[in-house]
């Protein structure tokens, strides 16, 4: 009886063992393919989250992660009572504002818009013109907005010239930064970001505008009967992921614009760092300013993703 | 009466919509076109002329004057090589990584998706990123800007769940034939996806070759610059002020022509490239996988 217990258990464990080696055989080839993808992110995202640990500290880069001393939360103390703080929460929260106000809503417009185009033709070459500033670089853009803006030889003065209006001279202006900034952003991407509400759009079903047209709604009434309600659930997400950048607004753009006539206006978190951190070697200080953006960043992501969720609506994550 | 009156209101639409589409294509035409046509003038008419499209006299005097100037030649070189490169690994490891995760029956699957969607969530911020980068020697070295960036999370969401999308009988029948992981991969697998990947090597080369930021903090050497590091040095820099630029180059000043010709060979790569792959775009391929 005994032994047939035992004859059993051991039939049992070689065939778990069996699957396990099965498994082994057929897994490995797909752990060898995550792998390189799997190492760089944990090598060049991970590792930098275990870095923010020197932000608690002295880092020094000659005595390394181990051996500098530990200052506890000095740097967040300084951070928070620095006069540039306020500074940069100011330009932070207009820039987000301007953005969120003028530049969120654009590419809803522009798609609910392009969708009421019948011609064909039209749609197509207008995609395609509109997609075109997405391929350039921020470089361009703003080098563009020089060419065209210079005060002697550019193309938008000369021009203004012709017709008889007065030249454009605020490129300089730090009263101009934040607005200029908002119409790059609104030329570069508009087109681009309206593909996801055109896919969506694509994909209301026809049989509800005929209806509406029975009931003799007209198409402004269409669109916001029927359309915008169909766009609501894209556009709460992409909301949601938009609050999700709130606090680290494009810093690639701003550091292009910024001089230090406009730092008043143009200074935000990434640019603060860089110039502290990079340029001025305070790794510390700028890694706690870093961590608080992040930390920032993800508390603002969850919680309106939670909103989302409890009125009832998909949340993103 | 009444269906007039709503084919008359249905008139005004029509006409306002096209009115407003066609002005905005124009203001995002106008400046590009501006531009190209310009870096075809001569230096006299630029200056002299006022405001013009088309120039009366054509030259490409600032595209050889380009081609002659050492420092374009090697940011552009720069370019193509961190383009071509970066985008080959990018590629590369993003889409077998993504068939990788599409496998529902793998262990350890929802820890690997977590790594990746965490990531774009929270971030150790760029000092840290920037010493890790250092303390693997990889400063001065293109490898700054390959590995750090070489998977994108976004891309390999839609991906993964753009692999996960094929039909699974797909894969058993191969299986049955004896097919191993890495020939289902290349022989199967990557036939049924060449116009998604193809999308995402555009979207990883317009990354590579219009970044500026790593290529600004990890290359010290400017003989290493890429083409849009050039670019700032010649049309942004000389507006502020900026200590990163060397004596040298603040010295030289290009001509206007010189730096519209330096704007249209910037741009115009992508550009011509971009429209052979739009109507994958329109799919609804991005919508679709939104939420990953």
């Amino acid at each position: 009886m005994r032994s047939s217990v035992t004859e059993m258990r051991a039939a049992n464990e070689s065939r778990t063992s069996s699957a396990a080696a099965h498994y082994i055989k057929r897994a490995f080839p797909i752990y060898l393919m995550v792998l390189p993808g799997l190492l760089s992110i944990v090598l060049f995202k991970y590792l930098p989250m275990f870095g923010v640990l020197i932000s608690f500290q002295q880092y020094s880069p000659f005595r390394g992660i181990w051996g500098s001393e530990w200052v506890g939360l000095d740097h967040f103390v300084r951070l928070f009572t620095e006069q540039q703080f306020v500074t940069l929460l100011k330009n932070t929260l207009f820039l987000n504002l301007i953005d969120i106000c003028f530049y969120f809503p654009a590419p809803i417009i522009f798609a609910l818009f392009l969708n009421e185009v019948r011609a064909r033709w039209f749609k197509a070459t207008l995609q395609t013109v509109v997609y075109l500033p997405h391929f350039v670089s921020m470089i361009v853009v703003v080098g563009i907005t020089v060419v065209l803006f210079a005060s002697e030889f550019g193309g938008i003065n000369q021009w203004l010239d012709v017709i008889g209006l007065p030249r454009y001279e605020g490129l300089n202006d730090p009263d101009h930064f934040r607005w200029i900034w908002l119409l790059q952003n609104i030329w570069k991407e508009v087109g681009w970001s309206a593909i996801i509400y055109l896919a969506a759009l694509a994909s209301i079903d026809p049989t509800l505008y005929e209806a509406a047209k029975m009931d003799g709604a007209n198409r402004w009434r269409q669109i916001w009967h029927i359309t915008l309600p169909s766009l609501a659930q894209v556009i709460l997400i992409l909301f949601i992921l938009r609050l999700g950048s709130f606090i680290d607004i494009g810093f690639e753009h701003i550091f292009l614009l910024q001089n230090p006539l406009n730092l008043a206006v143009s200074d935000v978190f990434d640019t603060y760092i860089y110039r502290i951190g990079v340029q001025q070697g305070e790794f510390s200080y700028t890694t706690a300013v870093g961590l608080f953006k992040s930390v920032v960043g993800l508390v603002l992501v969850l919680t309106a993703n939670a909103i989302a969720k409890r009125s009832g609506k998909e949340g993103v994550y | 009466m009444k269906t007039r009156r709503i084919f008359g209101s249905e008139r005004y639409f029509d006409v306002l919509v096209y009115t407003l589409l066609v002005l905005w294509g124009a203001a995002i035409l106008f400046p590009l076109l501006y531009v190209l046509m310009t870096s075809f003038a001569t230096e006299k008419e630029y200056l002299t002329r006022g405001f013009f499209i088309i120039p009366k006299e054509w030259t490409m005097d600032a595209y050889l004057y380009l081609m002659g100037n050492d420092s374009f030649a090697q940011s552009f070189m720069n370019a193509v090589v961190i383009t071509a490169v970066g985008t080959a690994i990018s590629i590369s490891v993003t889409t077998i990584m993504a068939y990788g995760l599409s496998k529902k029956w793998l262990k350890g699957r929802t820890l690997f998706n977590f790594l990746v969607v965490f990531t774009m969530l929270f971030s150790g911020g760029l000092i840290p990123t920037y010493l890790v980068v250092k303390e693997f020697g990889m400063i001065d070295t293109f490898w700054s800007l390959w590995l750090p960036g070489a998977v994108a999370p976004f891309y390999l969401i839609v991906m993964r769940s753009f692999f996960s999308s094929i039909p699974h009988e797909l894969e058993e029948s191969a299986r049955v034939d004896g097919c191993g992981e890495w020939r289902m991969f290349f022989s199967i697998m990557l036939p049924l996806s060449k116009a998604s990947i193809a999308t995402f090597v555009l979207f990883y080369m317009v990354g590579y070759w219009n970044t500026y930021f790593s290529a600004l903090i990890y290359l010290n050497d400017s003989n290493m610059w890429p083409l849009q590091v050039f670019l700032r040095q010649i049309l942004v820099l000389n507006q502020s002020m900026d200590g990163s630029a060397t004596l040298m180059e603040q010295v030289i000043t290009y001509t206007p022509g010189a730096k519209m010709a330096a704007i249209v060979v910037s741009a115009l790569p992508m550009m011509i490239i971009y429209p052979f792959l739009q109507k994958h775009f329109n799919k609804g391929m991005l919508l679709g996988s939104l939420k990953g």
